[in-house]
């Protein structure tokens, strides 16, 4: 059975730059895999290599055996970074989730009875039901997750990716989302997503991508999320304490006062 | 009744207001677009790259929509080509692309003196010399924009809102991105003889701003944004009639009184929510409202409910009276 994800000797970057070359990397089916890196490593380029949004200079993409730029409209759920969306439009809950019903068949403005349902079983199941006709901006971090999410898992995709899904929301939250990610996951979707936070990653994702231009390693959170690999991904001194399943991964050293105040 | 029906005597006037009706709500309705994609200023600049245009059409023996469409739409093409690398801004591209073309007009004109009264009903509008022939291109703009709005209402929607994700979606956002500035160039030169290369670009922003005022839904704000671009030109011609002022100006100005009015109701509704919600939680010292928006919950106009109870009011008055006569912000209770 081919993969979910595989990249095949990708070279790809913008007019000045390469952002990785040569890379080769196979995802198989139904895994639950976080990317994780320094900031500018390429992780969202890599993402957008992916999706087929970003050209490659050599190599090729396919997503389960197809080239991805023949993928069927609707098969790749993406959710972007929230930094990027502009809280300001003028969209319901109910309008974001209804535009990842569309397929490009229907002319119709309007959605139909089967749409209208489709989008309140999305919005019951994420547990949105009660904003579904709130302004975007009147809703907290986490049901503003849950709306992108209901949106691209809409159009019953094969393949789940998130940009940054962990930044911007409190702890209790990122759990929730990370939780609701493994739900999805257990369907048979193949979930792709990148984060800065470490943490996180390590007492939720079962499988961990190091990316710095390149992968630098990739496994298990408790076999890769060494010091060492941490290290060579990031190039400073990081410190990994475990306690039962539980990491905490920090860098550096603590800054020192001269106030005393530590 | 009678002093409405008074001006509908004259042929000029009728001629206006239709025209005055189908522009206002071609803008009405493209204006929504141009807004949420960051476009005002396009619709200023393709209106000059139309009127150099316009001016070449002359100096070529050209029919006038024929030079303004093909100048304007070269201006939209251009544009589209020089931003597509991101390396240089839409706003610096219109500004190089439709100004550059609207300096070739005025040179023409400075050149050949006879043309400068011929093109002022094009530079100020001259919407009571509108000819049925005018009338008949402002139909067929009108009636296949909306159309073409009506059959792309959701790949618009969703690559307006967010394009990347609609291009993973399967929607060719370049091809939607081409036929929309194709769209908008239409309906700025449908508008030239009616409001004025100087004037378009209040048209086209002034419904759809002053529509998003009063809704916080997209659907919506596109039906309120195609309404009031009606009720403008239809309002802003009588308006014009009674105090025998330019037509032009007119609309535009009385489009600029009703987003006055709808920004100042908006206020008034914001001012009566959150006074609302103080008096729920039982005293004025509690600010708090809820992000999920249970009931009337926030419904700023851009701030993040975070913003709020972090002490961000909007209103002097208020914050005063969250805080507590010593001046300090007491803690709910």
């Amino acid at each position: 059975m081919d993969p979910a994800i595989r990249l095949s000797d990708v070279t790809a970057g913008y007019a000045h730059d390469v952002t990785f070359s040569r890379l080769s990397l196979e995802i198989p089916r139904g895994r639950f895999a976080g990317i994780v890196g320094p900031t500018g490593c390429g992780k969202t380029t890599l993402l957008k290599t992916i999706l087929g949004t970003h050209r490659v200079f050599h190599g090729s993409v396919r997503l389960e055996g197809a080239p991805v730029e023949r993928v069927r409209p609707g098969a790749i759920g993406y959710v972007p970074q929230l930094g990027s969306v502009d809280w300001s439009f003028p969209v319901t809950v109910e309008e974001v989730i209804m535009m990842g019903l569309y397929t490009g068949r229907s002319f119709r403005p309007w959605p139909s009875r089967k749409e209208r349902a489709r989008v309140r079983e999305l919005a019951r199941r994420l547990g949105i039901h009660d904003c579904l006709h709130h302004h975007i901006l009147h809703t907290s971090g986490g049901q503003r997750q849950r709306a992108f999410l209901a949106r691209a898992l809409a159009s019953n995709p094969r393949l789940l990716v998130l940009d940054e899904p962990t930044t911007g929301v409190d702890i209790m939250t990122q759990h929730e989302i990370l939780h609701l990610l493994g739900d999805i996951n257990d369907e048979g979707i193949t979930i792709l997503l990148t984060t800065h936070d470490l943490n996180a990653v390590a007492s939720h994702l079962p499988w961990v991508i190091c990316f710095n231009h390149g992968v630098v390693a990739q496994g298990r959170p408790c076999d890769i999320f060494t010091s060492e690999v941490l290290t060579r991904t990031y190039g400073g001194d990081i410190v990994i304490v475990r306690h039962e399943d539980h990491y905490l991964i920090a860098s550096g050293t603590p800054l020192r006062f001269s106030n005393g105040v530590h | 009744m009678e002093a409405l029906l008074e001006p509908l005597e004259y042929e000029f006037f009728r001629h206006g207001l239709l025209a005055a009706l189908l522009v206002g709500s071609l803008c009405g309705v493209i204006g929504v677009y141009v807004i949420l994609r960051g476009m005002s200023y396009v619709g200023h600049g393709l209106s000059h790259a139309a009127f150099g245009g316009a001016v070449v059409g002359f100096t070529l023996n050209l029919n006038f929509y024929a030079g303004a469409g093909a100048m304007g739409l070269l201006a939209a093409l251009l544009i589209n080509r020089v931003t597509r690398s991101g390396e240089i801004k839409s706003d610096a591209a219109i500004g190089i692309v439709t100004t550059a073309i609207f300096a070739l007009g005025v040179v023409i004109i400075s050149r050949v003196r006879t043309f400068t009264q011929s093109f002022e009903a094009a530079l100020f509008g001259n919407i009571l010399g509108i000819t049925g022939g005018d009338l008949l291109v402002i139909a067929l703009v009108t009636a296949g924009t909306l159309c073409a709005i009506f059959l792309m209402y959701r790949p618009l929607l969703f690559s307006t809102f967010d394009s990347e994700a609609a291009r993973v979606s399967g929607i060719r956002t370049d091809i939607v991105q081409l036929v929309f500035s194709l769209l908008l160039t239409l309906a700025v030169i449908a508008s030239m003889n009616v409001v004025g290369v100087t004037m378009i670009a209040a048209t086209l922003i002034a419904p759809a701003v002053t529509a998003r005022m009063l809704t916080d839904s997209f659907s919506r704000m596109l039906v309120y944004s195609w309404i009031l671009g009606a009720v403008t030109g239809v309002g802003g011609m009588y308006l014009s009639y009674f105090f025998n002022a330019a037509s032009g100006a007119t609309i535009v100005l009385f489009g600029a009184l009703l987003f006055c009015l709808a920004a100042l109701l908006r206020q008034i509704r914001e001012r009566s929510l959150l006074r609302a919600n103080l008096h729920r939680h039982g005293s004025l010292t509690h600010a708090h409202v809820h992000p999920s928006g249970h009931g009337e919950g926030y419904h700023g106009s851009g701030d993040s409910p975070d913003a709020i109870d972090a002490g961000a009011h909007p209103d002097p008055a208020l914050f005063e009276a969250v805080q507590g006569h010593d001046g300090r912000r007491h803690a709910a209770p």
